[in-house]
């Protein structure tokens, strides 16, 4: 099994901690002039989302994960599970459970290419695009010509993702542009 | 595209080769010598906790100049300084790189207090006057009978916490006194300080050991910690001991991290913005 030591951690190494997979955030040598070394070590667990911080002996080792970031077109959900495609043209797909999709799931539309994160060839993670464009299913009916005033009204997207901030003058069948980093209105996209 | 362009930006370059200025006008007017040690020797340290950068076919490259230094003074020079690269293996971070700017001198008659003072002075003079405070090693871990690991990692994070202001660590526990003498008064203790400023290690220093047995005594302990720890031990340098024989006068000596000492100057949370470039 592949081991990294501290001396070799940087940012985005993907290593396993207290069972989970986990990614390096941050590495911070810590050292007096006359004394040992530590690494003071920020991770972010890849299941969970959490943050932890641990010190270790430097020149400690820690195993590496089989975690790998891949880019996948998102299919369609069956309800229990969401279907993705590889994008390098095997047409291999795989299905994530829900706890892997997560707070993604809103943001899916079919053909946006989402990043999927297997761990030992399992998804445990799905990132939607940064933008996405999704369809405006339900919303309080627009007011014609109002496209200056700074009111604003939540609406419901194809997803079943609800949205405030949206403009008054959106209308039902309004395609708009958001940035599900921030689950925040950016644009209408046409 | 790499990244081409150095890590320290204009103004902090003028800073720094003002700072070095006014360093070596402290040491002129105040008659220490400004001399050149090898860099690249033969011949290392053997303290467990500082590994060298070996360069095959001539030595190492130095972690201090401490032993050419006393090797000076045992031959009668006077006070004297070096202000030079020193270099230290697998030392990497926002506090470290392997190769840094050590200001390390030495004042024949001084002890520890009367060098501690002049440390102060010389910050004074680049940072600006503050107040210091002491602090005793003891005072800053839990438990000075934990193990030495636990010790090292709970005196890092006091040290650490050690902000905003200036102070000296003194009062180093016995077994690690590196090489400064024991206090005669209270041999559980030794004559050895360092200094802090906001929080972070600026210089290390000693009321100078002299006796040439109980250095070869403490070097061979180090080398016993090296195999106990699965480093390399390190032959002993012969020369410095052969020095030390000769009669190394009494003296005190600090080493300062030059480039550390800039990052306070100029507010820099990293040393990337106070070196001109950071390899790698």
């Amino acid at each position: 099994m592949a081991t990294y030591s501290t001396n070799e951690f940087k940012s985005g190494m993907k290593v396993l901690l207290d069972g989970d997979p986990c990614t390096i955030l941050e590495n911070e040598f810590v050292k007096p002039g006359k004394g040992q070394a530590f690494n003071r070590v920020k991770f972010r667990n890849l299941k969970s989302g959490r943050v932890w911080e641990r010190t270790m002996k430097s020149g400690e080792s820690i195993e590496a994960a089989d975690v790998m970031d891949l880019d996948m077109e998102y299919l369609y959900t069956d309800g229990e599970f969401w279907h993705f495609m590889r994008t390098d043209g095997s047409f291999e797909q795989i299905a994530a459970t829900e706890a892997a999709v997560g707070e993604a799931h809103q943001w899916l539309k079919e053909q946006d290419v989402c990043q999927v994160t297997l761990w030992n060839e399992d998804p445990i993670a799905v990132a939607p695009p940064t933008f996405v464009e999704l369809e405006v299913t339900d919303t309080d009916p627009g007011l014609k010509g109002d496209t200056a005033s700074g009111g604003t009204k939540p609406a419901t997207l194809s997803t079943g993702a609800t949205i405030k901030g949206v403009p008054l003058f959106v209308n039902i069948g309004d395609v708009l542009k958001i940035d599900t980093r921030t689950g925040e209105y950016v644009s209408r996209a046409r | 595209m790499p990244t081409w362009q150095p890590s320290a930006d204009h103004a902090a370059l003028l800073a720094r080769a003002q700072m070095f200025s006014a360093i070596r006008d402290f040491f002129a007017e105040r008659n220490v010598l400004e001399v050149h040690v090898p860099l690249l020797a033969s011949h290392t340290v053997t303290d467990p906790d500082v590994e060298s950068i070996a360069v095959p076919g001539y030595g190492f490259l130095q972690t201090s100049p401490e032993y050419y230094l006393k090797r000076l003074l045992a031959h009668g020079l006077p006070g004297c300084y070096q202000l030079a690269p020193a270099f230290r293996h697998d030392e990497q971070g926002r506090l470290h790189n392997p190769e840094f700017y050590l200001l390390e001198w030495y004042q024949l008659g001084y002890d520890a207090k009367r060098l501690m003072s002049e440390v102060a002075a010389l910050c004074d003079l680049i940072l600006g006057p503050a107040e210091y405070q002491q602090v005793q090693y003891a005072q800053l871990v839990p438990d000075l009978n934990a193990p030495r690991d636990e010790l090292d990692l709970a005196f890092a994070l006091a040290c650490e916490s050690l902000k905003p202001g200036r102070f000296f660590i003194v009062d180093y526990p016995a077994e690690q006194a590196a090489l400064a003498r024991l206090n005669p008064q209270d041999p559980s203790v030794a004559d050895r300080f360092e200094l802090v400023v906001d929080g972070v290690e600026l210089a290390n220093g000693y009321y100078e050991l002299t006796d040439p047995d109980e250095h070869r005594r403490r070097f061979e302990q180090d080398n016993q910690i090296r195999k106990a720890r699965g480093l390399e031990p390190r032959q002993l340098d012969e020369t410095f001991l052969a020095a030390l024989h000769a009669g190394l006068p009494d003296c005190a000596g600090v080493a300062l991290g030059v480039d550390r000492l800039l990052m306070h100057k100029l507010g820099a949370k990293s040393l990337d913005a106070v070196i001109t470039f950071r390899p790698g």
